[in-house]
Parts: C-alpha cells; structure tokens; sequence
C-alpha cells in the first residue's frame, strides 16, 4: 500500500466484531474516498480473525503493520455512490424502483421493482388527506367505552326483530366499504402514503363497525336478520369494480353518501341509546368518508372535467346491472317502516311507512346536493340519483 | 466482428440462481454490442473438458478446474479475468475457544472436519496446510468429510456449514472454513460468538477464473473481456447480478495465487489415474 498518511484514526479497544466493532468501523470507512487511508487499532481476537474477509467482502484493502500487533492500515474502496432520492415532493409518476422507501428519503439504486399499479397522482389523489387523516385518528371510539351497552332496555320484540335486520344491513354494506378500499391499498404505490392512509383509516372504521352492528344485532337477543340477494348483488359490483376513481366515486360518494342520510334517520328514530350512539358514531365516521371521495373526485375534476361524463355512465350501466333489483330488500324494508313507526299496530306502520318514504326523499335530495357540489348539472345530478342502486350502498 | 455465433460461457449450476446471474449478464453483453450465451454444466469436470474441446469459448472455472484445464492441456490456458473478491482468500482451521491446541501440528491424534473432497477452500489447501505441517491427514489425524455436491468444488458452502456444525456439536476437535464464510457462520448462528477461535491461518490463495484455452480466437475472447472489465457496480441494470455473483469489480486474471492448490492436487494426487483419462 503507497505511504499515504492516514486520513483518519479509529482505536476500537478490544470491541469485537460481534460487539458492534464494525459498526464503528462502517462510520469511519464512509467518511473516506476511494484510496483514502484508515489506521485502525483494536486488540480483540475476533477482529484480527474477521478483518480481512470483511475488507475484501466491503471492497477495502487491509494491511497489518509489521511488528504492531493490532495495528492495520484499511485503504477504503469508496462510498457506495449511487443513492437516488424517492423525492420529498409529491410527485406526478411514482418509480416502480422507489419501492417502499419513504418519500423524501435516500434510496439505494439498483434495487427491484415493484408491481404497485397506481402510480400516477392524478389517479389517486385528493386535497385535505393530511386533515382527514388527522380527523380518522382522533374520532376513533371504542364499541366497549362509547357505547352505552349497559341501558340497552327490552324491546317489543317486533322493534328488536327490526333493529337487529337493519344492523344486519348495515354490517352488510359496512363489508363493502371495507374491502373495496382494502383491495385498492395493495395497488396504490407507497410514494402516495397519505391515499393509503386514508383508506387504511377507512377499513378500520368499517372494521369497528361490522362489530359494534353485530353485537348490537345479537345483544337484545332477536339474533342477526337475513341478508337479501339484493344486497348481494348490488354490493357484488362495487367490490369487483376495476377502477379506483369509478369505485371511490360509487362507494365513497353515492353509496356513503346515502348512508349518511340513511344513518342520521336511524339515529332520529332509534329506540333505545345504543343504537342512537351507533347511528351518531358511525354518521362521524362516514362523514369523512364521504368527504374523502369528493375530494378526490374534485381532484380528477380539475385536471379531467370529461370524467364526469364517464362516471355517469358508470352509475347509468350499474344500475342496468341490477335492473333486476325492483327495490330495496323487503326485509330492510319492512325493518325501516317498524324501526320509525315503533310497532306494528297500524298507526304506527303508517307514520313508519310515511317516514321511510320521506327517507327515500331525503336521499335522493341529499344525493342530488352532493353531486351538483361536484359540478355535474342539475339533469345529470337527478338522472344519476335516480339510478343509483336501490340497495342504498 | 466477434464472428457469426455467440461468445459461449461456461458456468456451473450450483444453485439455481446462477440461471438469474446469466441471464442478467447475457442482457447487459447484449446492450453493449457483444453477443454472448451461456452454457451450464453440472460439474466442473463436465465444463473443463467442453472448454478444452472448443464447446465452449470461455469457462468460468473454480480454482480447482483451473488447475485441471492446465493439467490436461499441458499449460496451454490464460486466465483472462476473476473477480475482485477472488484475490487473496484465506482458510481457517478453528477449533473450539477452550481447546488447548496451540498450532497445526498440535491436530496429531485428532479428528478435522472438512467441506466436499473437492472444494479447494475447504479442504485441498487446509489439508496441504496440516500435511506441510508434518501431520499426515487420514493418517496421523482423522479427516471427516462433509461431501455436499461433489463435483461442484465446493461452490455450494453446504459442505463447510456442516463442518462447523461438527465443530460446533464437539464431534471433531477443528474444522475448516473460508474467512468469508467464518464471518457468515458466526452471523447467522451456525458458530456462536466467542466459541471458537482460530488455530492456523492458511497463506492468501486465488478462487475462481475466466479459463480461456490460449489458442482461443482473440477476436472472440478480446471483445467478452473488455466489456466484462467495463461492468460497472454503479450500473443499476447490472448491479444486482454482481451482487449475486459476489463481487464489486472484475479484474484481469492472474495465475500467482494458486500455487497452494497446485502442491495439494500434486501431493493428495487428486487428478492422478482415471481422473485424467489416456494421454495426461
């Protein structure tokens, strides 16, 4: 080796390679250039057994020094160069090679591909994530502390047996909202953390809620209620619907949307204060839900003022999908008309039924307000609203 | 320019990712301009004799089948290229950390566990190491060999892994392990730290080569060489096949560290009698 003075000195006492000598070491190295020299000291057996193959391995030259025991001369084979960052803005291409790393970090380059299919901002992005975001993790309430279980009262059964059918329901679409985000998640690339957050934070929230509906269902002892084919249909093309934006736009918008209308009426009208607490709770959760998706939809908008077009046949050709739904299961039907009249004497079916009728009005209107705020027409709001699947979700 | 075929390069199928490294290769030679193929053999013996017969151009040899193409071709190969972390390798002999062996010939009367009876690292140049040393392996110390994939020459760190196992269970009194694949054991667990130590140490010996007969068309070799030394670790196309393969760089190929090898092979005559066939 030329007689270059060392740059740099490490003493590492008697510290053993498996102590950590090497970590000191690895420090040392990475403050040298390429043929730039270390002198290394330290007395520890395992060192003089483990330091040349480790140099050859990392690409150093080492030497012993004649007549020093312990004593080594390491010319440093240079830095790694090639580190790439995966960019601290967010960018409009995500690299399949930025992989996991966080954005904003520093990447080693060389590294594999990742099969993340959205990659692409515009696809998936929205204003406000960080807001939601911050939102979804403090309104996380727990079924065990928030809910009142313990003044649950006893029921007519008729009004149980219609409690339990529509928490049934509800668990129903709640899986819906669960899985079309999940099944998304995998696919959107980590450099766009913050979409993927947010629909994590979305699949607990509906988590949370198939099991506060289920126990609700099971705890005034009607059991849970009978899910209609309907149902299964409807919510059948919304898990299988391809396209992240179409999917947010139907579930996000459409469907949660009407849930809200829908959960604020359960709320109204709740027999007991379980149930009131479930409704209030959940409406919370699918508020934002709901605000996620237009965000998002706003997002497209302003790049893609076409889609609109696009996403009014979406809704247009799944409800020709489930022309063959003439209404909305007659088991929820029928739970709504109870749960809002209180029984089953016939005054009571007939406020319940003038109700529920009204809650189909309230839909449709909410629906209407929500799509227009979204910049489609007046036309276009009510033909959609008047397409849009009769399972609510 | 390079002729109308490709260059064709021998390789071992040690492991199935060697099918990986190859095709990263090929690709890269492709990019450059330079038309290579790859031909694997399930043994270096195989690969030898289908570099000294023309069947292939370029053979990616063990120190072991190095020696070997010398031997039969009578001196006539160049080693044209080896990797960066084919220089200067050393063998441990390790024992236990409460062993009172103080040096090689202390291994009289005991038990030396080794890799594959072909791995040069592992066995053939430890052993010469402990034979030098006036003790007669097989005779004045039991040798107890680990035979993982003979015929790969030790390329499958198998059989060493089970000699310090061995060691580890107290079923032989010293085993023998590369440098590199000493630092590997005690990492991984297979050798707990501080449990062995270091007995001898061999002198630094090469590893493995690009074997090219001399009477190979240098219009063929010259251009596979050049773009192998300009294979850059910076290259991200490139940089994980070399990371796969084991090295940084590749450097020109040098014949100054196998003489270790060569004492062994001659002493334990392992390429004596049928080894070589008729006219050796």
């Amino acid at each position: 080796m030329p007689n270059s003075k060392p740059k740099l000195q490490l003493d590492l006492q008697d510290l053993a390679p498996n102590e950590g000598a090497l970590v000191l070491l690895r420090r040392a190295l990475g403050q040298l250039a390429a043929g730039e020299c270390l002198e290394l000291h330290g007395d520890s057996a395992g060192l003089s057994e483990q330091l040349a193959a480790w140099c050859r391995k990392e690409g150093h030259r080492c030497e012993t020094i004649q007549g020093l025991a312990g004593t080594y001369r390491i010319e440093a084979g240079g830095r790694v160069a090639s580190v790439a960052t995966s960019r601290f803005d967010v960018s409009e291409t995500a690299d399949p090679a930025w992989g996991l790393a966080p954005r904003g970090g520093r990447l080693e380059t060389g590294g594999p591909q990742f099969g993340f299919t959205l990659r692409q901002k515009r696809d998936v992005w929205a204003h406000e994530l960080n807001t939601i975001y911050k939102q979804a993790a403090a309104g996380q309430w727990s079924a065990t502390r928030d809910i009142p279980w313990e003044r649950l009262p006893r029921l007519a059964p008729e009004v149980e047996g219609a409690v339990a059918q529509i928490m049934t329901f509800l668990t129903e679409n709640e899986f819906a909202a669960l899985y079309v985000p999940a099944r998304f998640i995998a696919r959107i690339h980590p450099h766009y953390r913050e979409v993927v957050e947010v629909l994590a934070m979305q699949v607990v929230d509906e988590a949370r809620h198939a099991e506060a509906f289920t126990r609700r269902a099971e705890a005034g002892g009607a059991g849970l209620g009978t899910t209609a084919v309907s149902g299964q249909l409807s919510l059948q093309t919304l898990i299988e619907e391809p396209d992240f934006t179409t999917a947010v736009f139907l579930l996000c918008v459409m469907g949660e949307g009407t849930f809200l209308t829908l959960l604020k009426f359960l709320g109204e009208h709740a027999p007991d204060p379980v149930t009131s607490a479930l409704a209030l709770l959940a409406h919370r959760d699918e508020a934002r839900h709901v605000a996620f998706g237009t965000e998002h939809l706003r997002y497209v908008f302003e790049r893609e003022p076409d889609r609109r077009t696009s996403l009014a046949s979406a809704v247009e050709r799944r409800s020709r999908m489930l022309a063959s739904i003439s209404g909305l299961s007659p088991y929820v039907n029928d739970a709504l008309v109870i749960y809002a009249g209180g029984g089953i004497g016939i005054g009571q079916v007939r406020e319940g039924a003038r109700l529920v009728a009204g809650l189909h009005g309230e839909m449709d209107r909410a629906r209407r307000e929500r799509l227009q705020s979204l910049g489609f027409d007046s036309a276009a709001a009510t033909e959609m609203s008047a397409y849009h699947t009769k399972n609510f979700m | 320019m390079s002729g109308d075929k490709p260059v064709r390069i021998g390789a071992v199928a040690y492991d199935p990712k060697v099918v990986t490294i190859w095709e990263g290769f090929k690709e890269y030679f492709a990019k450059k301009g330079v038309a290579i193929d790859y031909v694997l053999y399930s043994t270096y013996d195989a690969q030898v004799d289908a570099n000294l017969s023309g069947e292939v151009d370029v053979a990616w040899n063990s120190p072991l089948a190095w020696v070997k193409s010398q031997i039969l071709s009578h001196g006539g190969c160049r080693a044209i290229a080896m990797r960066d972390t084919d220089r200067g390798l050393t063998t441990k002999i390790i024992v236990s950390s409460r062993s009172r062996m103080g040096d090689v010939p202390d291994l009289r009367g005991g038990r030396v566990a080794v890799g594959a009876s072909d791995s040069p690292q592992a066995t053939l140049i430890p052993l010469e190491m402990v034979a030098d040393s006036g003790v007669k392996p097989g005779k004045d110390c039991e040798v107890l060999y680990h035979n993982v994939m003979v015929g790969k020459h030790g390329d499958h760190v198998g059989g060493e892994r089970d000699a310090a196992k061995a060691l580890a269970a107290g079923r032989v009194d010293a085993a023998c392990v590369l440098d590199a694949n000493y630092n590997v054991f005690i990492n991984e667990g297979t050798l707990d730290p501080g449990t062995t130590r270091v007995l001898a140490t061999t002198e630094p010996f090469d590893h493995c080569n690009f074997t090219a007969p001399a009477d190979a068309p240098a219009e063929r070799v010259q251009p596979f060489l050049d773009t192998l030394l300009a294979m850059s670790f910076e290259d991200p196309a490139v940089r994980p096949f070399m990371e796969m393969e084991g090295l940084r760089k590749w450097l020109p190929g040098r014949t100054s560290g196998y003489r270790q090898l060569e004492r062994a092979v001659q002493r334990f005559r392992f390429y004596d009698g049928a080894a070589l066939g008729a006219g050796s």
